[in-house]
Protein backbone atom coordinates (compact mmCIF):
# COMPACT_ATOMS: atom_id res chain seq x y z
CA UNK A 1 0.00 0.00 0.00
CA UNK A 2 2.93 2.49 1.20
CA UNK A 3 5.02 1.37 -2.35
CA UNK A 4 1.67 2.25 -4.10
CA UNK A 5 0.83 5.25 -2.87
CA UNK A 6 5.14 6.69 -3.19
CA UNK A 7 4.76 6.12 -6.94
CA UNK A 8 1.15 7.45 -7.23
CA UNK A 9 3.09 10.58 -5.85
CA UNK A 10 5.60 10.62 -7.50
CA UNK A 11 3.83 10.21 -10.76
CA UNK A 12 1.51 12.71 -9.69
CA UNK A 13 4.60 15.16 -9.25
CA UNK A 14 6.10 14.29 -12.82
CA UNK A 15 2.61 15.06 -14.54
CA UNK A 16 2.74 18.26 -13.12
CA UNK A 17 5.85 19.32 -13.79
CA UNK A 18 5.17 18.30 -17.82
CA UNK A 19 2.23 20.38 -17.29
CA UNK A 20 3.87 23.65 -16.32
CA UNK A 21 6.63 22.67 -18.90
CA UNK A 22 3.71 21.75 -21.66
CA UNK A 23 1.79 25.24 -20.95
CA UNK A 24 5.11 27.23 -20.80
CA UNK A 25 6.57 25.78 -24.48
CA UNK A 26 3.05 26.21 -25.99
CA UNK A 27 2.65 29.69 -25.15
CA UNK A 28 6.33 30.52 -26.44
CA UNK A 29 5.82 28.54 -29.28
CA UNK A 30 2.45 30.30 -30.23
CA UNK A 31 3.06 32.89 -33.16
CA UNK A 32 4.17 36.12 -31.67
CA UNK A 33 6.36 37.91 -29.10
CA UNK A 34 4.61 37.86 -25.14
CA UNK A 35 5.75 41.40 -25.16
CA UNK A 36 4.42 42.64 -28.48
CA UNK A 37 1.39 40.62 -27.85
CA UNK A 38 0.72 42.67 -24.20
CA UNK A 39 1.33 45.91 -25.71
CA UNK A 40 -0.41 45.92 -29.13
CA UNK A 41 1.05 47.27 -32.73
CA UNK A 42 1.30 50.81 -31.45
CA UNK A 43 4.35 50.18 -29.06
CA UNK A 44 7.85 51.86 -29.34
CA UNK A 45 10.74 50.01 -29.94
CA UNK A 46 12.46 51.54 -26.51
CA UNK A 47 9.08 50.85 -24.14
CA UNK A 48 9.32 47.00 -25.98
CA UNK A 49 12.46 46.34 -25.39
CA UNK A 50 12.08 47.56 -21.94
CA UNK A 51 9.23 45.13 -21.27
CA UNK A 52 10.89 42.47 -23.43
CA UNK A 53 13.86 42.62 -20.44
CA UNK A 54 11.46 43.03 -17.72
CA UNK A 55 9.86 39.49 -18.55
CA UNK A 56 12.92 38.15 -19.25
CA UNK A 57 12.66 37.06 -22.50
CA UNK A 58 16.23 37.98 -23.50
CA UNK A 59 17.07 34.58 -21.78
CA UNK A 60 16.99 30.73 -23.33
CA UNK A 61 14.07 29.42 -22.02
CA UNK A 62 15.03 26.58 -20.55
CA UNK A 63 16.31 29.31 -18.00
CA UNK A 64 12.82 31.54 -18.23
CA UNK A 65 11.57 28.15 -17.36
CA UNK A 66 13.39 27.34 -14.61
CA UNK A 67 12.72 30.53 -13.01
CA UNK A 68 8.82 30.90 -13.36
CA UNK A 69 8.96 27.05 -12.38
CA UNK A 70 11.11 28.08 -9.22
CA UNK A 71 9.06 31.13 -8.43
CA UNK A 72 6.14 28.84 -8.52
CA UNK A 73 7.44 26.79 -5.81
CA UNK A 74 7.80 30.00 -3.73
CA UNK A 75 4.51 31.38 -4.36
CA UNK A 76 5.65 33.66 -6.86
CA UNK A 77 3.38 33.57 -9.86
CA UNK A 78 5.16 37.39 -10.98
CA UNK A 79 3.69 40.70 -11.69
CA UNK A 80 -0.07 40.96 -13.41
CA UNK A 81 1.26 43.48 -16.30
CA UNK A 82 -2.05 45.23 -15.92
CA UNK A 83 -3.41 45.13 -12.22
CA UNK A 84 0.45 45.70 -10.86
CA UNK A 85 0.03 43.23 -8.34
CA UNK A 86 1.38 39.93 -7.54
CA UNK A 87 -0.75 37.09 -9.63
CA UNK A 88 -0.80 34.92 -6.60
CA UNK A 89 -2.88 37.62 -4.59
CA UNK A 90 -5.18 38.39 -7.69
CA UNK A 91 -5.52 34.85 -7.54
CA UNK A 92 -6.28 33.92 -4.15
CA UNK A 93 -8.56 36.65 -4.35
CA UNK A 94 -10.35 35.61 -7.55
CA UNK A 95 -10.44 31.86 -5.78
CA UNK A 96 -12.37 33.09 -2.85
CA UNK A 97 -15.30 33.27 -5.37
CA UNK A 98 -14.13 30.32 -7.63
CA UNK A 99 -14.07 27.59 -5.13
CA UNK A 100 -17.38 28.34 -2.95
CA UNK A 101 -18.98 28.28 -6.32
CA UNK A 102 -17.38 24.63 -7.70
CA UNK A 103 -18.45 23.72 -4.12
CA UNK A 104 -21.55 24.56 -4.15
CA UNK A 105 -22.00 22.93 -7.82
CA UNK A 106 -20.76 19.80 -6.99
CA UNK A 107 -22.85 19.35 -3.57
CA UNK A 108 -26.17 20.49 -5.07
CA UNK A 109 -25.44 17.90 -8.45
CA UNK A 110 -24.76 15.36 -6.41
CA UNK A 111 -27.75 15.92 -3.75
CA UNK A 112 -30.27 15.92 -7.02
CA UNK A 113 -28.12 13.06 -8.72
CA UNK A 114 -28.23 10.18 -6.06
CA UNK A 115 -32.00 10.36 -5.40
CA UNK A 116 -32.86 10.81 -8.85
CA UNK A 117 -30.81 8.11 -9.82
CA UNK A 118 -32.15 5.94 -6.76
CA UNK A 119 -36.05 6.77 -7.88
CA UNK A 120 -35.48 5.63 -11.39
CA UNK A 121 -33.43 2.73 -10.15
CA UNK A 122 -36.00 0.95 -7.88
CA UNK A 123 -38.91 1.64 -10.97
CA UNK A 124 -36.61 0.21 -13.48
CA UNK A 125 -38.39 0.96 -16.90
CA UNK A 126 -41.54 2.61 -14.81
CA UNK A 127 -42.96 5.89 -15.85
CA UNK A 128 -40.60 7.56 -13.43
CA UNK A 129 -37.53 6.36 -14.63
CA UNK A 130 -38.44 6.84 -18.00
CA UNK A 131 -39.46 10.77 -16.71
CA UNK A 132 -35.95 10.79 -15.05
CA UNK A 133 -33.98 9.39 -18.05
CA UNK A 134 -36.01 12.39 -20.21
CA UNK A 135 -34.93 14.96 -17.80
CA UNK A 136 -31.28 14.10 -17.40
CA UNK A 137 -30.80 13.69 -21.29
CA UNK A 138 -32.07 17.39 -21.24
CA UNK A 139 -29.65 18.42 -18.49
CA UNK A 140 -26.50 17.07 -20.29
CA UNK A 141 -27.61 18.98 -23.55
CA UNK A 142 -28.46 22.50 -21.94
CA UNK A 143 -25.36 24.29 -21.61
CA UNK A 144 -25.14 25.68 -18.24
CA UNK A 145 -24.55 29.44 -19.47
CA UNK A 146 -28.06 29.31 -21.11
CA UNK A 147 -28.72 27.72 -17.72
CA UNK A 148 -27.25 30.85 -16.50
CA UNK A 149 -29.32 33.20 -18.94
CA UNK A 150 -32.77 31.67 -18.72
CA UNK A 151 -32.42 31.70 -14.44
CA UNK A 152 -31.95 35.36 -14.43
CA UNK A 153 -35.18 36.25 -16.61
CA UNK A 154 -36.66 33.94 -14.38
CA UNK A 155 -35.69 35.18 -10.66
CA UNK A 156 -34.12 38.07 -11.35
CA UNK A 157 -35.90 40.31 -14.03
CA UNK A 158 -39.20 38.83 -13.99
CA UNK A 159 -39.42 37.46 -10.11
CA UNK A 160 -36.73 40.40 -8.88
CA UNK A 161 -35.66 37.78 -5.90
CA UNK A 162 -32.30 37.62 -6.65
CA UNK A 163 -29.84 39.75 -8.22
CA UNK A 164 -28.89 39.40 -11.67
CA UNK A 165 -25.19 39.18 -11.36
CA UNK A 166 -22.36 40.57 -9.25
CA UNK A 167 -20.59 39.74 -6.07
CA UNK A 168 -21.16 41.80 -3.28
CA UNK A 169 -17.61 40.71 -1.59
CA UNK A 170 -17.74 38.49 1.39
CA UNK A 171 -16.94 41.33 3.58
CA UNK A 172 -20.70 42.02 2.97
CA UNK A 173 -21.64 38.66 5.47
CA UNK A 174 -21.29 35.57 4.56
CA UNK A 175 -25.44 35.26 3.85
CA UNK A 176 -24.95 38.18 0.75
CA UNK A 177 -21.90 36.14 -0.27
CA UNK A 178 -23.85 32.54 -1.10
CA UNK A 179 -27.02 34.57 -2.08
CA UNK A 180 -25.32 35.73 -5.08
CA UNK A 181 -23.48 32.11 -5.72
CA UNK A 182 -26.83 30.25 -5.59
CA UNK A 183 -28.21 30.90 -9.01
CA UNK A 184 -24.66 30.03 -10.78
CA UNK A 185 -24.04 27.80 -8.65
CA UNK A 186 -27.59 25.99 -9.94
CA UNK A 187 -26.37 26.62 -13.66
CA UNK A 188 -23.46 24.67 -13.28
CA UNK A 189 -25.30 22.08 -11.31
CA UNK A 190 -27.99 21.28 -13.71
CA UNK A 191 -25.98 19.83 -16.52
CA UNK A 192 -23.99 18.02 -14.08
CA UNK A 193 -26.23 16.35 -12.19
CA UNK A 194 -28.20 15.00 -15.81
CA UNK A 195 -24.48 13.24 -16.23
CA UNK A 196 -24.42 12.35 -12.78
CA UNK A 197 -28.16 10.79 -12.49
CA UNK A 198 -27.34 8.05 -15.51
CA UNK A 199 -24.00 7.03 -13.54
CA UNK A 200 -26.05 6.61 -10.54
CA UNK A 201 -28.99 4.76 -11.33
CA UNK A 202 -26.74 2.49 -13.59
CA UNK A 203 -24.64 1.64 -10.52
CA UNK A 204 -27.63 1.24 -8.24
CA UNK A 205 -29.28 -1.23 -10.69
CA UNK A 206 -26.18 -2.87 -10.84
CA UNK A 207 -25.67 -3.51 -7.12
CA UNK A 208 -29.27 -4.22 -6.72
CA UNK A 209 -28.28 -7.63 -8.37
CA UNK A 210 -25.57 -8.39 -6.20
CA UNK A 211 -25.21 -11.00 -3.29
CA UNK A 212 -24.96 -9.33 -0.58
CA UNK A 213 -27.87 -6.77 -1.32
CA UNK A 214 -29.86 -10.27 -2.05
CA UNK A 215 -28.87 -11.32 1.36
CA UNK A 216 -30.33 -8.52 3.07
CA UNK A 217 -33.28 -8.62 1.52
CA UNK A 218 -33.54 -12.24 2.33
CA UNK A 219 -32.61 -11.51 6.08
CA UNK A 220 -35.94 -9.32 5.83
CA UNK A 221 -34.70 -5.74 5.62
CA UNK A 222 -37.07 -3.92 3.96
CA UNK A 223 -36.31 -2.51 0.43
CA UNK A 224 -35.54 1.04 0.80
CA UNK A 225 -33.65 -0.01 3.83
CA UNK A 226 -31.59 -2.32 1.48
CA UNK A 227 -31.22 0.37 -0.85
CA UNK A 228 -30.07 3.55 0.79
CA UNK A 229 -27.70 1.09 3.32
CA UNK A 230 -25.92 -1.23 0.97
CA UNK A 231 -26.63 0.03 -2.66
CA UNK A 232 -26.80 3.69 -2.19
CA UNK A 233 -23.20 3.49 -0.87
CA UNK A 234 -21.30 1.48 -3.55
CA UNK A 235 -22.87 3.36 -6.12
CA UNK A 236 -21.17 6.38 -5.04
CA UNK A 237 -18.14 4.99 -6.13
CA UNK A 238 -18.72 5.48 -9.87
CA UNK A 239 -20.61 8.45 -8.96
CA UNK A 240 -17.25 10.22 -7.49
CA UNK A 241 -15.45 8.68 -10.45
CA UNK A 242 -17.76 10.05 -12.81
CA UNK A 243 -17.41 13.43 -10.62
CA UNK A 244 -13.73 13.57 -11.05
CA UNK A 245 -13.93 13.20 -14.69
CA UNK A 246 -16.30 15.82 -14.71
CA UNK A 247 -14.29 17.78 -13.39
CA UNK A 248 -12.43 19.69 -16.65
CA UNK A 249 -16.06 20.35 -17.96
CA UNK A 250 -17.27 22.01 -14.29
CA UNK A 251 -14.06 24.33 -14.71
CA UNK A 252 -14.77 25.12 -18.17
CA UNK A 253 -18.99 25.84 -17.05
CA UNK A 254 -17.75 28.02 -14.59
CA UNK A 255 -15.57 30.12 -16.48
CA UNK A 256 -18.76 31.10 -18.65
CA UNK A 257 -20.84 31.27 -15.99
CA UNK A 258 -18.72 33.60 -13.93
CA UNK A 259 -18.89 35.46 -17.16
CA UNK A 260 -22.40 35.18 -17.37
CA UNK A 261 -23.04 36.53 -13.66
CA UNK A 262 -20.18 38.83 -13.89
CA UNK A 263 -18.56 37.07 -10.95
CA UNK A 264 -15.15 38.26 -10.13
CA UNK A 265 -13.81 34.60 -9.68
CA UNK A 266 -10.81 32.94 -11.83
CA UNK A 267 -12.39 32.16 -14.84
CA UNK A 268 -13.30 35.54 -15.33
CA UNK A 269 -9.66 36.44 -14.31
CA UNK A 270 -8.73 34.37 -17.14
CA UNK A 271 -11.01 36.20 -19.58
CA UNK A 272 -10.09 39.66 -18.76
CA UNK A 273 -6.93 38.83 -18.67
CA UNK A 274 -7.36 37.37 -22.35
CA UNK A 275 -8.32 40.88 -23.38
CA UNK A 276 -5.93 42.58 -21.54
CA UNK A 277 -3.65 40.30 -22.90
CA UNK A 278 -2.01 39.50 -19.59
CA UNK A 279 -0.09 36.90 -20.72
CA UNK A 280 1.23 36.24 -17.13
CA UNK A 281 -2.15 36.14 -15.67
CA UNK A 282 -3.42 33.90 -18.20
CA UNK A 283 -0.39 31.45 -17.87
CA UNK A 284 -0.90 31.17 -14.31
CA UNK A 285 -4.65 30.48 -14.19
CA UNK A 286 -4.69 27.85 -16.95
CA UNK A 287 -1.29 26.46 -15.11
CA UNK A 288 -3.68 26.11 -11.93
CA UNK A 289 -7.02 24.66 -13.55
CA UNK A 290 -5.03 22.15 -15.25
CA UNK A 291 -3.08 21.55 -12.05
CA UNK A 292 -6.17 21.26 -10.38
CA UNK A 293 -8.05 18.82 -12.60
CA UNK A 294 -4.68 16.24 -12.50
CA UNK A 295 -4.83 16.52 -8.43
CA UNK A 296 -8.48 16.29 -7.92
CA UNK A 297 -8.12 13.11 -10.41
CA UNK A 298 -5.35 12.18 -8.35
CA UNK A 299 -7.38 12.15 -5.04
CA UNK A 300 -10.26 10.21 -6.96
CA UNK A 301 -7.74 7.53 -7.59
CA UNK A 302 -6.62 7.32 -3.95
CA UNK A 303 -10.08 7.00 -2.81
CA UNK A 304 -10.55 3.88 -4.93
CA UNK A 305 -7.61 2.42 -3.28
CA UNK A 306 -9.32 2.94 0.14
CA UNK A 307 -12.35 2.11 -0.72
CA UNK A 308 -11.84 -1.23 -2.51
CA UNK A 309 -9.37 -3.55 -1.29
CA UNK A 310 -8.70 -5.93 -4.49
CA UNK A 311 -6.94 -2.67 -6.66
CA UNK A 312 -4.17 -2.06 -4.33
CA UNK A 313 -2.62 -4.98 -5.87
CA UNK A 314 -3.06 -4.41 -9.40
CA UNK A 315 -1.59 -1.03 -10.50
CA UNK B 1 -37.89 -2.63 -39.56
CA UNK B 2 -40.13 -3.33 -36.74
CA UNK B 3 -36.94 -3.82 -34.46
CA UNK B 4 -36.00 -0.32 -35.69
CA UNK B 5 -39.07 1.24 -34.39
CA UNK B 6 -38.93 -0.28 -31.23
CA UNK B 7 -36.23 2.07 -30.26
CA UNK B 8 -37.53 5.17 -29.85
CA UNK B 9 -33.58 6.81 -28.41
CA UNK B 10 -32.32 5.78 -31.88
CA UNK B 11 -35.29 7.08 -34.44
CA UNK B 12 -35.34 10.67 -32.57
CA UNK B 13 -31.51 11.26 -32.05
CA UNK B 14 -31.44 10.71 -35.69
CA UNK B 15 -34.78 12.78 -36.87
CA UNK B 16 -33.50 15.87 -34.81
CA UNK B 17 -29.49 15.46 -36.18
CA UNK B 18 -31.31 15.39 -39.94
CA UNK B 19 -33.39 18.51 -39.07
CA UNK B 20 -30.19 19.67 -38.24
CA UNK B 21 -28.14 19.04 -40.51
CA UNK B 22 -31.08 19.88 -43.48
CA UNK B 23 -31.75 22.98 -42.11
CA UNK B 24 -27.60 23.89 -41.96
CA UNK B 25 -27.48 22.75 -45.52
CA UNK B 26 -30.42 24.94 -46.37
CA UNK B 27 -29.11 27.74 -44.69
CA UNK B 28 -26.27 27.76 -47.46
CA UNK B 29 -28.86 28.57 -50.20
CA UNK B 30 -31.95 30.25 -48.67
CA UNK B 31 -33.08 32.12 -45.54
CA UNK B 32 -35.87 34.38 -45.26
CA UNK B 33 -33.76 37.55 -44.95
CA UNK B 34 -30.30 38.33 -45.20
CA UNK B 35 -28.89 37.59 -41.91
CA UNK B 36 -26.70 40.45 -41.65
CA UNK B 37 -29.29 43.02 -43.02
CA UNK B 38 -30.37 45.20 -40.72
CA UNK B 39 -33.74 46.99 -40.06
CA UNK B 40 -33.59 49.15 -37.21
CA UNK B 41 -37.57 50.04 -37.31
CA UNK B 42 -38.24 46.88 -36.81
CA UNK B 43 -35.31 46.08 -33.92
CA UNK B 44 -36.52 43.76 -30.57
CA UNK B 45 -39.97 42.32 -32.35
CA UNK B 46 -41.24 39.29 -30.87
CA UNK B 47 -41.49 36.47 -32.59
CA UNK B 48 -44.47 36.70 -35.33
CA UNK B 49 -43.93 40.17 -34.60
CA UNK B 50 -41.69 40.43 -37.84
CA UNK B 51 -40.46 37.53 -39.20
CA UNK B 52 -40.85 33.87 -38.10
CA UNK B 53 -38.74 34.36 -34.83
CA UNK B 54 -38.86 38.09 -34.49
CA UNK B 55 -36.09 40.20 -34.99
CA UNK B 56 -32.83 41.33 -32.52
CA UNK B 57 -31.17 44.52 -31.36
CA UNK B 58 -30.17 45.64 -35.39
CA UNK B 59 -33.62 44.35 -36.72
CA UNK B 60 -31.62 41.45 -38.08
CA UNK B 61 -34.08 38.39 -38.41
CA UNK B 62 -33.65 36.03 -35.84
CA UNK B 63 -34.89 32.85 -37.58
CA UNK B 64 -32.25 33.73 -40.68
CA UNK B 65 -29.21 33.68 -37.63
CA UNK B 66 -30.25 30.61 -36.30
CA UNK B 67 -30.02 29.37 -39.28
CA UNK B 68 -26.92 30.37 -40.97
CA UNK B 69 -25.59 29.34 -37.20
CA UNK B 70 -26.84 26.10 -37.47
CA UNK B 71 -24.45 25.60 -40.45
CA UNK B 72 -21.66 27.45 -38.47
CA UNK B 73 -21.98 25.55 -35.32
CA UNK B 74 -22.42 22.03 -37.47
CA UNK B 75 -19.55 22.54 -39.70
CA UNK B 76 -16.86 24.01 -36.76
CA UNK B 77 -18.29 20.93 -34.65
CA UNK B 78 -17.68 18.34 -37.99
CA UNK B 79 -14.46 19.83 -38.44
CA UNK B 80 -12.71 19.71 -35.38
CA UNK B 81 -14.40 16.38 -34.21
CA UNK B 82 -12.71 14.43 -37.45
CA UNK B 83 -9.21 16.44 -36.79
CA UNK B 84 -9.57 15.30 -32.94
CA UNK B 85 -11.20 11.14 -34.20
CA UNK B 86 -8.24 10.55 -37.06
CA UNK B 87 -5.69 11.95 -35.04
CA UNK B 88 -6.77 10.12 -31.57
CA UNK B 89 -7.39 7.04 -33.25
CA UNK B 90 -4.42 7.24 -35.20
CA UNK B 91 -2.54 7.45 -31.54
CA UNK B 92 -4.72 4.57 -30.14
CA UNK B 93 -3.71 1.95 -32.51
CA UNK B 94 -0.52 3.13 -32.94
CA UNK B 95 0.07 2.47 -29.40
CA UNK B 96 -1.79 -0.54 -28.56
CA UNK B 97 0.80 -2.15 -31.70
CA UNK B 98 3.37 -1.42 -29.82
CA UNK B 99 2.40 -1.08 -26.05
CA UNK B 100 4.82 -0.87 -23.24
CA UNK B 101 6.32 2.27 -22.49
CA UNK B 102 4.89 3.85 -25.54
CA UNK B 103 1.50 3.49 -23.80
CA UNK B 104 2.27 4.34 -20.37
CA UNK B 105 4.06 7.70 -21.50
CA UNK B 106 0.88 7.99 -24.24
CA UNK B 107 -1.83 7.87 -21.39
CA UNK B 108 -0.11 10.55 -19.08
CA UNK B 109 0.08 13.12 -21.74
CA UNK B 110 -3.63 12.26 -22.60
CA UNK B 111 -4.36 12.95 -19.06
CA UNK B 112 -2.29 16.09 -19.39
CA UNK B 113 -4.19 17.54 -22.36
CA UNK B 114 -7.56 16.57 -20.92
CA UNK B 115 -6.79 18.30 -17.92
CA UNK B 116 -7.02 21.96 -20.09
CA UNK B 117 -10.59 22.34 -21.18
CA UNK B 118 -11.04 23.40 -24.40
CA UNK B 119 -12.24 27.23 -23.40
CA UNK B 120 -8.46 27.65 -21.97
CA UNK B 121 -6.94 26.33 -24.36
CA UNK B 122 -8.41 28.26 -26.98
CA UNK B 123 -8.05 31.65 -24.79
CA UNK B 124 -4.44 30.88 -25.10
CA UNK B 125 -4.80 30.60 -28.75
CA UNK B 126 -6.32 33.38 -29.01
CA UNK B 127 -4.02 35.82 -27.35
CA UNK B 128 -1.68 34.67 -30.01
CA UNK B 129 -3.34 33.89 -32.93
CA UNK B 130 -6.87 36.01 -32.71
CA UNK B 131 -10.32 34.50 -32.23
CA UNK B 132 -11.70 32.99 -35.17
CA UNK B 133 -13.11 29.52 -36.38
CA UNK B 134 -9.05 28.53 -36.59
CA UNK B 135 -9.01 29.39 -33.04
CA UNK B 136 -12.16 27.35 -32.12
CA UNK B 137 -11.47 24.32 -34.48
CA UNK B 138 -8.19 23.94 -32.69
CA UNK B 139 -9.04 23.65 -29.09
CA UNK B 140 -11.64 21.25 -29.68
CA UNK B 141 -9.77 19.32 -32.15
CA UNK B 142 -6.97 19.13 -29.27
CA UNK B 143 -9.58 18.26 -26.55
CA UNK B 144 -10.97 15.44 -28.93
CA UNK B 145 -7.23 13.83 -29.36
CA UNK B 146 -7.23 12.28 -25.91
CA UNK B 147 -10.54 10.83 -25.52
CA UNK B 148 -10.49 9.16 -28.97
CA UNK B 149 -6.58 7.94 -28.07
CA UNK B 150 -8.22 6.36 -24.72
CA UNK B 151 -11.50 4.58 -26.34
CA UNK B 152 -8.97 3.09 -29.16
CA UNK B 153 -6.60 2.26 -27.38
CA UNK B 154 -8.92 0.28 -24.74
CA UNK B 155 -10.48 -1.24 -27.39
CA UNK B 156 -7.42 -1.90 -29.92
CA UNK B 157 -5.94 -4.01 -26.69
CA UNK B 158 -8.82 -6.29 -26.11
CA UNK B 159 -9.30 -7.15 -30.04
CA UNK B 160 -5.01 -7.73 -30.04
CA UNK B 161 -5.98 -11.16 -27.56
CA UNK B 162 -8.34 -12.71 -29.47
CA UNK B 163 -8.27 -15.66 -31.45
CA UNK B 164 -8.05 -14.72 -35.20
CA UNK B 165 -5.45 -12.10 -34.29
CA UNK B 166 -3.30 -14.57 -32.51
CA UNK B 167 -4.03 -16.83 -36.11
CA UNK B 168 -2.74 -13.85 -37.81
CA UNK B 169 0.55 -13.33 -35.90
CA UNK B 170 0.91 -16.80 -36.10
CA UNK B 171 1.01 -16.13 -39.89
CA UNK B 172 3.44 -13.59 -40.12
CA UNK B 173 1.24 -10.77 -40.89
CA UNK B 174 2.98 -7.39 -40.07
CA UNK B 175 1.31 -5.85 -37.28
CA UNK B 176 0.78 -2.70 -38.99
CA UNK B 177 -1.59 -5.18 -41.98
CA UNK B 178 -3.26 -6.86 -38.44
CA UNK B 179 -4.62 -3.19 -37.61
CA UNK B 180 -5.53 -2.26 -40.89
CA UNK B 181 -7.25 -5.97 -41.51
CA UNK B 182 -8.50 -6.65 -37.87
CA UNK B 183 -8.29 -4.22 -35.63
CA UNK B 184 -9.83 -0.96 -36.99
CA UNK B 185 -12.46 -2.75 -38.75
CA UNK B 186 -13.65 -4.49 -35.32
CA UNK B 187 -13.42 -1.35 -33.21
CA UNK B 188 -15.03 1.38 -35.82
CA UNK B 189 -18.52 0.22 -34.68
CA UNK B 190 -17.02 2.53 -31.27
CA UNK B 191 -15.47 5.14 -33.09
CA UNK B 192 -18.91 6.12 -34.73
CA UNK B 193 -20.49 5.49 -31.59
CA UNK B 194 -18.04 8.16 -30.01
CA UNK B 195 -17.72 10.19 -32.74
CA UNK B 196 -21.99 11.20 -32.35
CA UNK B 197 -21.60 11.69 -28.84
CA UNK B 198 -18.62 13.85 -29.35
CA UNK B 199 -20.15 15.93 -32.39
CA UNK B 200 -22.67 17.05 -29.80
CA UNK B 201 -20.17 18.06 -26.86
CA UNK B 202 -18.21 20.10 -30.04
CA UNK B 203 -21.33 22.10 -30.99
CA UNK B 204 -22.15 22.78 -27.18
CA UNK B 205 -18.19 23.76 -26.53
CA UNK B 206 -18.26 26.02 -29.86
CA UNK B 207 -21.27 27.89 -28.45
CA UNK B 208 -19.14 28.59 -25.01
CA UNK B 209 -16.29 29.65 -26.88
CA UNK B 210 -18.50 31.82 -29.09
CA UNK B 211 -20.36 32.90 -26.69
CA UNK B 212 -16.94 34.59 -24.92
CA UNK B 213 -16.39 35.79 -28.41
CA UNK B 214 -13.54 33.54 -29.11
CA UNK B 215 -15.92 31.84 -31.85
CA UNK B 216 -16.50 32.79 -35.80
CA UNK B 217 -15.97 36.89 -35.81
CA UNK B 218 -18.89 38.57 -36.15
CA UNK B 219 -21.04 39.39 -38.71
CA UNK B 220 -20.78 35.72 -39.04
CA UNK B 221 -24.10 34.69 -36.37
CA UNK B 222 -22.98 31.85 -34.16
CA UNK B 223 -25.85 31.05 -31.94
CA UNK B 224 -22.96 31.44 -28.97
CA UNK B 225 -22.58 34.93 -29.96
CA UNK B 226 -26.01 35.66 -30.42
CA UNK B 227 -26.90 34.44 -26.66
CA UNK B 228 -23.72 37.10 -25.47
CA UNK B 229 -25.63 39.70 -27.22
CA UNK B 230 -29.03 38.91 -25.96
CA UNK B 231 -28.00 38.84 -22.43
CA UNK B 232 -27.94 43.08 -22.80
CA UNK B 233 -31.41 42.85 -23.47
CA UNK B 234 -33.01 39.82 -20.99
CA UNK B 235 -35.41 42.41 -19.74
CA UNK B 236 -36.68 43.95 -23.12
CA UNK B 237 -36.65 40.97 -25.48
CA UNK B 238 -36.15 37.56 -23.33
CA UNK B 239 -36.89 35.65 -26.20
CA UNK B 240 -33.79 36.64 -27.64
CA UNK B 241 -31.95 34.72 -24.92
CA UNK B 242 -34.39 31.85 -25.51
CA UNK B 243 -34.26 29.96 -29.00
CA UNK B 244 -30.43 29.88 -29.69
CA UNK B 245 -30.00 28.50 -26.35
CA UNK B 246 -32.56 25.76 -27.20
CA UNK B 247 -31.25 25.20 -30.77
CA UNK B 248 -28.24 24.44 -28.90
CA UNK B 249 -29.86 21.87 -26.54
CA UNK B 250 -32.01 20.60 -29.52
CA UNK B 251 -28.66 19.96 -31.53
CA UNK B 252 -26.58 18.38 -28.75
CA UNK B 253 -29.90 16.36 -27.85
CA UNK B 254 -30.28 15.05 -31.19
CA UNK B 255 -26.05 13.50 -31.48
CA UNK B 256 -25.98 12.19 -28.14
CA UNK B 257 -29.65 10.36 -28.31
CA UNK B 258 -28.40 9.63 -31.61
CA UNK B 259 -24.94 8.55 -30.32
CA UNK B 260 -26.91 6.44 -27.72
CA UNK B 261 -28.93 4.86 -30.34
CA UNK B 262 -26.23 3.81 -32.18
CA UNK B 263 -24.43 1.88 -28.85
CA UNK B 264 -27.40 -0.06 -28.14
CA UNK B 265 -27.51 -1.01 -31.86
CA UNK B 266 -24.02 -1.97 -32.22
CA UNK B 267 -23.34 -3.24 -29.16
CA UNK B 268 -26.32 -4.36 -27.12
CA UNK B 269 -24.17 -6.09 -24.05
CA UNK B 270 -22.99 -2.70 -23.03
CA UNK B 271 -25.70 -0.59 -22.36
CA UNK B 272 -25.16 2.33 -20.22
Amino acid sequence: MIAILIRRIASLIITLLVVSLLIFVVMDLLPGDPASVMLGTSASPETLAALQKQLGLDQPLPVRYLAWLAGVFRGDLGQSYTYGVPVAGLMAERLAVTLPLALMAVVMSVGLAIPLGVAAARRRNGVVDHLIGLVSYIGIAVPAFWVGLLLIIAFSTMLGWMPAGGFPGWDAGVFEGLKALVLPAVALALPQAGVLTRVARTAVIEVMGEDFVRTARAKGLSESLAVWRHAVPNALVPVVTMLGMQFTFLIAGAVLVENVFNLPGLGRLAYQALSQRDLIVMQDVVLFFAALVIVVNFLVDLAYLAIDPRLRTAV
Amino acid sequence: MKKLFSRPVLIIGFLVTLALVAVALASLVWTPLPPAKMNILHKLQPPLGFGLLGTDQFGRDVASMLMVGAWNSLSTAVLAVALGASAGTAVGVIVAMRRGWLELVTMRFCDIIFAVPPILSAMMLGAFIGSGRLTAVAAIAVFMVPVFARLTLSAARQIWTRDYVMAAIGMGRSKATITLVHILPNISGQIIVQVTIQLGLAILTEAGLSFLGLGMPPPAPTWGRMLADAQTFLGQAPWLALLPGLAIALAVLGFNMLGDGLRDLLDPKSQA
